[in-house]
């Protein structure tokens, strides 16, 4: 993970400022918590003492909940702060939030902020290391390094795969981390969205494929990654309506007839049943790995945990 | 009346003439008396204070033609007796202040009391704006005539756009009727709503959401349409796009009745500054792309581009040091808006009395105020500065009360020395803070 601010304490802010080795290092560390998780005695000591603070100024359950249990297996004492209701609607601001939670000497803090950008200036005023868990329409790492999980287990590699990313990626985070992650491992990666939900240039700028028309888009491909819709983006403004756009951009089986057989289904959740994809296909067992990435979401988040840890418990 | 003043022995610089000779300059009576290159030590008489400005350049003291002050309305961001004594140092000796403040220059009262308060500093001239429609608020046309007689030198809605079109119609046809100087803030808001930078790669990266380049062309194609319709005098404010400058210099070339402005942080910088989520190169217009900034200078260095303001916007750091989409638009100018400038000609890119005239006598032209010139019976507002002198621009040296800069750390070559207004000096390079 890249260096910010003063050793030793690194932060995971995104997938742009990671190596690829770091990358596989992570993947190859979360695989075998996999394996740990599976078991009854799922708890390791490695993170005992170590005070981890989930920060999240936006709401959320399930990455809050993965990052918690991720601490906690790992030995941490996990402490969940929703900011949202309380300190931002007294007045405070980021930085004075910085400085409070200084003054409580956490290890390792897990920030998600509805701006871009605002966890790297969290990040900034914070003596101790920052994991990104969502920052506005920027990056979500931790979502890209469970996706890349998912797939590398499922499907035995990454590099040469054809990966469809479809939905509303003007506004997601989800997507550019995994634009960045995907292509940064080899893999052929489209966009499947309508003009008014993905920013022009990205083909060039990311050396990725854009499609406007779904079966095209999915014709050949090996993963399906749908993206969650924002509905009160889609009230006539970006799109006309929710049917219009299932009927053009909701994935059903009659859209996956394009893609291989044994295609690969995967959302990052929570899903809008009906809007984005269709109930019976995100059901089905053997094309459906939206399961998967849940399991494959506490590895990861343990394996950052693991990773950003190390330095402490070098030191004497 | 205070004894005559001779400055001996610089480079005079005057870009409405054209005169760029060595020579010497007298005051008297906080007019210019003479000038020349007959002027010289010793031989003025006992009377005369003569100051030795060997190696220095003097030019006609800069006129800032978009300045937010921060009063009324916003003092914890700037005061009037601190944007003076900022502008004082950054050589500027008249500015044109904006009227969107808190309550807003939309009553010659309100007008009165800016000009009353900057008047009592006795200091750089402070020449409000008024509102173009009452409150900036797009919807009814402000009290022109009346605002007008209280000294208003132009009408705008400051940083807001009159986004409807009827509106800005009846404006620039009532305003033909005092010749007065209508300014644009050229952005189509429905275009531009939510946006927090430029929309392109960086923004998209980023993930922050965008302005397009289209939202500046389009409100100007729309207003140049009036203009035409109306005849009115129509200033186009801080220019950021090269599609702006062709559209402007097409409307001159037809001869409409246009002028337009940029800032120097838009000469200097490109959204590159944004990376990192800096907030301090969060400006309106944001900060647009290398090839939108090449379009500008070759604008200004050719004429199409009348005028450089500062483009003053005093933000506290609460306003600043806060996620990127949260923050306040703007940056403070005054103190390096001559030194950004010079840049440009230290690079070789404009030649210095073209440079000079963007600074002084056009916004005075366009503005209807005295100054902007070096001529004899003028009012002795004028800069003196040393065009090679090395400095670094830091927060904890501008007098400003925001240190918002975009050019923080940033060293720059030529430095205000001495600031004349009517004769007095005003500021002066080694007194009090640098």
């Amino acid at each position: 993970m890249a260096a910010s601010g003063a050793p030793p304490f690194r932060h995971l802010l995104g997938i742009a400022p990671l190596e690829t080795g770091e990358i596989e290092a992570l993947l190859d560390t979360a695989d075998g918590f996999v394996e740990l998780n599976r078991r009854s005695d799922k708890k390791l000591a490695l993170l005992r003492g170590l005070t981890q603070i989930n920060l999240f100024f936006e709401s959320s359950t399930r990455t809050r909940t993965s990052f918690e249990l991720a601490g906690k297996r790992l030995g941490a004492d996990v402490v969940n702060m929703s900011v949202g209701v309380s300190a931002i609607k007294k007045g405070e601001t980021l930085i004075d939030t910085a400085m409070t939670l200084n003054a409580m000497h956490p290890d390792v803090l897990v920030v998600r902020h509805h701006d871009s950008g605002a966890v790297a200036l969290l990040a900034r005023h914070v003596r101790c290391a920052v994991i990104n868990a969502g920052d506005g329409s920027h990056e979500h790492p931790t979502q890209a390094l469970l996706d890349a999980l998912t797939i590398r287990r499922r499907m035995g590699r990454i590099r040469d795969l054809t990966i469809a990313i479809c939905g509303d990626i003007a506004h997601s985070r989800v997507a550019r981390s995994n634009i960045l992650l995907l292509t940064r491992l080899g893999a052929q990666v489209r966009l499947v969205a309508p003009p008014t939900l993905l920013p022009a240039g990205m083909d060039r700028q990311y050396g990725v494929a854009v499609f406007h028309d779904m079966r095209a888009g999915l014709e050949g491909a090996d993963i399906v990654m749908m993206l969650r819709l924002q509905t009160e983006r889609m009230q006539g403004s970006f799109v006309p309506s929710l049917r219009e756009y299932f009927h053009l951009y909701g994935l059903t089986w009659e859209k996956l007839e394009t893609a291989r057989s044994d295609a690969l289904i995967m959302h990052p959740g929570p899903m809008n049943r009906g809007v984005e994809i269709d109930g019976v296909v995100a059901d089905d067992i053997n094309r459906s790995a939206i399961l998967d990435q849940v399991e494959m979401g506490v590895a990861v988040r343990m394996a950052c945990l693991d990773h950003l840890t190390r330095h402490l418990r070098a030191a004497p | 009346m205070s004894r005559p003043l001779a400055l001996l022995g610089c480079r005079l610089l005057d870009p409405e003439s054209g005169l760029d000779r060595v020579g010497g300059l007298l005051v008297r009576d906080g007019r210019i008396a003479d000038l020349g290159p007959h002027l010289r030590a010793g031989e003025l008489g006992p009377e005369v204070e003569e100051i030795d400005a060997t190696g220095l350049c003097l030019a006609p003291g800069l006129v800032d033609m978009r300045v937010q002050l921060g009063e009324p309305g916003a003092e914890h961001k700037e005061r009037i007796d601190s944007a003076v004594a900022a502008a004082a140092a950054g050589g500027i000796t008249s500015l044109a202040a904006l009227p969107d403040t808190s309550p807003p220059l939309d009553d010659p009262a309100m007008l009165e009391f800016v000009a009353r308060r900057a008047r009592k500093l006795k200091s750089v001239k402070v020449h409000p704006c008024a509102c173009l429609t009452r409150g900036a608020e797009g919807r009814q046309l402000a009290e022109m005539g009346l605002l007008r007689e209280a000294g208003a030198v132009a009408f705008t809605d400051g940083c807001r756009a009159v986004a409807d079109a009827r509106v800005m119609l009846r404006a620039l046809s009532y305003a033909t009727a005092f010749d007065a100087l209508v300014i644009q803030h050229p952005e189509e808001p429905a275009l531009a709503a939510g946006g927090a930078m430029h929309e392109g790669p960086v923004a998209t990266r980023l993930g922050l959401p965008g302005i397009p380049a289209c939202a500046e062309v389009i409100m100007i194609e729309r207003d140049l349409r009036l203009v035409e319709a109306t005849g009115a005098r129509y200033h186009v404010a801080h220019l950021s796009t090269a599609a702006a400058v062709e559209v402007v210099r097409r409307a001159k070339a037809r001869g409409l009745p246009v002028s337009a402005e940029v800032s120097p942080h838009h000469l200097l910088l490109t959204e590159a500054e944004v990376e990192g989520y800096r907030t301090y190169a969060k400006v309106s217009p944001p900060l647009r792309t290398e090839e939108d900034r090449e379009a500008l200078i070759e604008a200004l260095a050719e004429g199409t581009i009348d005028v450089v303001a500062s483009d003053h916007a005093p933000q506290d750091q609460e306003s600043k040091r806060v996620p990127f989409a949260q923050a306040a638009f703007g940056v403070v100018g005054l103190e390096t808006l001559l030194a950004a400038c010079l840049q440009l000609w230290h690079d070789g890119r404009i030649d210095l009395l073209r440079l000079l005239a963007a600074l002084t006598v056009r916004p005075a032209s366009l503005l209807g105020i005295e100054g902007g010139r070096l001529a004899v019976g003028a009012p002795a507002d004028l800069v003196l500065f040393d065009a090679g002198l090395r400095w670094t621009v830091t927060e904890a040296g501008l007098r400003s009360l925001s240190k918002n800069t975009a050019f923080e750390g940033r060293e720059f070559r030529g430095r205000v020395v001495r600031t004349l207004v009517d004769g007095r000096t005003v500021f002066s390079l080694g007194d009090g803070a640098t």
